[in-house]
């Protein structure tokens, strides 16, 4: 390969063998396109629609959730007609479920079996998300993991941990924070990051 | 006539105090331990989805089965939780986890 740019840097080589479950996966997806099942182009498609969702979906349907009551109401109501009406396409047939925070009432999400997550709307879960850590420990002491994320949540406020095992894939709905009535929607959009719509922090005004 | 499951009515209903079958099965499952043989409420009927038990091995695909989202008080599901005795945990389970509660 020629490689005559200016810049200096080590060579990017391939170092790592592929482990077992690559192994398994290229095989399978192999023997997929070679009987004829689906096409290279097909699984290439999925990657690239995997890769245009990101955070700002969800930041885009909270800021209306905030701003228009009744596009709230149908947002809990029904994730998925909702996202739809912004033109966010819930592409794999899952229930997208979405849980209000309230003054008394903090929501967090988790998978505890592996890493479902709300990938229409947020795009791919952090490495943490996945971690088996996060996993066994959210359910189980959820003060203190969101303590270690910097997030103290008093002790009069009720926590609810949701834990998707099937076909529901939460987004939590955070609570507005007080002094942003005068916000404009580009103000308020960068209040809503991925992990307050995960529940692991909340808004702030910085 | 051979009656399959996707025919038969929702066993359970909102509200309803159930318990959460223990039974260690080997194969695929969808319910953690932490909930096997603890009781909870039904906080809402999710409609149905393909059998995850039998999807997993390519057989009977494309069944379905009646699943719930269930509500567990944190403090019954952990010893020694540290947080609010109105702390909650919510999961989705499977019909045929879940039995009354007499």
């Amino acid at each position: 390969m020629t490689h005559n740019h200016p810049h200096d840097h080590t060579p990017i080589v391939q170092e790592e063998k592929p482990g077992y479950y690559e192994i398994l996966e290229i095989s399978v997806r192999e023997l997929m396109i070679e009987k004829g099942r689906i096409t290279a182009d097909d699984i290439r498609k999925q990657i690239e629609l995997l890769d245009s969702r990101s955070p700002v979906l969800g930041q885009q349907l909270v800021v209306r959730a905030w701003t228009d009551a009744d596009f709230k109401k149908r947002l809990l109501e029904n994730g998925n007609a909702a996202a739809e009406e912004m033109d966010i396409t819930i592409y794999d047939d899952t229930a997208f479920t979405v849980l209000e925070d309230t003054p008394q009432l903090h929501h967090m999400i988790v998978c505890t079996l592996c890493s479902c997550y709300p990938r229409a709307v947020l795009g791919l879960p952090p490495d943490w998300y996945k971690s088996k850590q996060y996993r066994s420990r959210a359910v189980k002491e959820p003060r203190s993991v969101l303590a270690e994320f910097g997030t103290i949540i008093p002790d009069e406020i009720r926590i609810i941990i949701n834990d998707s095992t099937a076909n529901q894939r939460y987004m939590v709905l955070p609570l507005r924070p007080e002094g942003t009535e005068d916000f404009t929607k580009e103000e308020l959009e960068k209040l809503v990051t991925r992990d307050t719509m995960i529940g692991v922090t909340i808004p702030k005004i910085i | 006539m051979v009656k399959t499951i996707e025919h038969e009515p929702a066993k359970f209903k909102e509200g309803e105090i159930i318990s959460v079958i223990e039974k260690f099965p080997i194969g695929h499952y969808r319910t953690p331990t932490y909930v096997r043989g603890k009781q909870g409420i039904i906080s809402r009927n999710l409609g149905k989805y393909i059998n995850p038990e039998t999807e997993a091995f390519g057989k009977n695909a494309g069944s379905k089965m009646w699943y719930y989202m269930v509500r567990f008080v944190q403090k019954d599901l952990w010893d020694n939780y540290v947080g609010q005795e109105t702390d909650e945990l919510e999961i989705e389970i499977f019909e045929n986890w879940l039995e009354a509660i007499n």
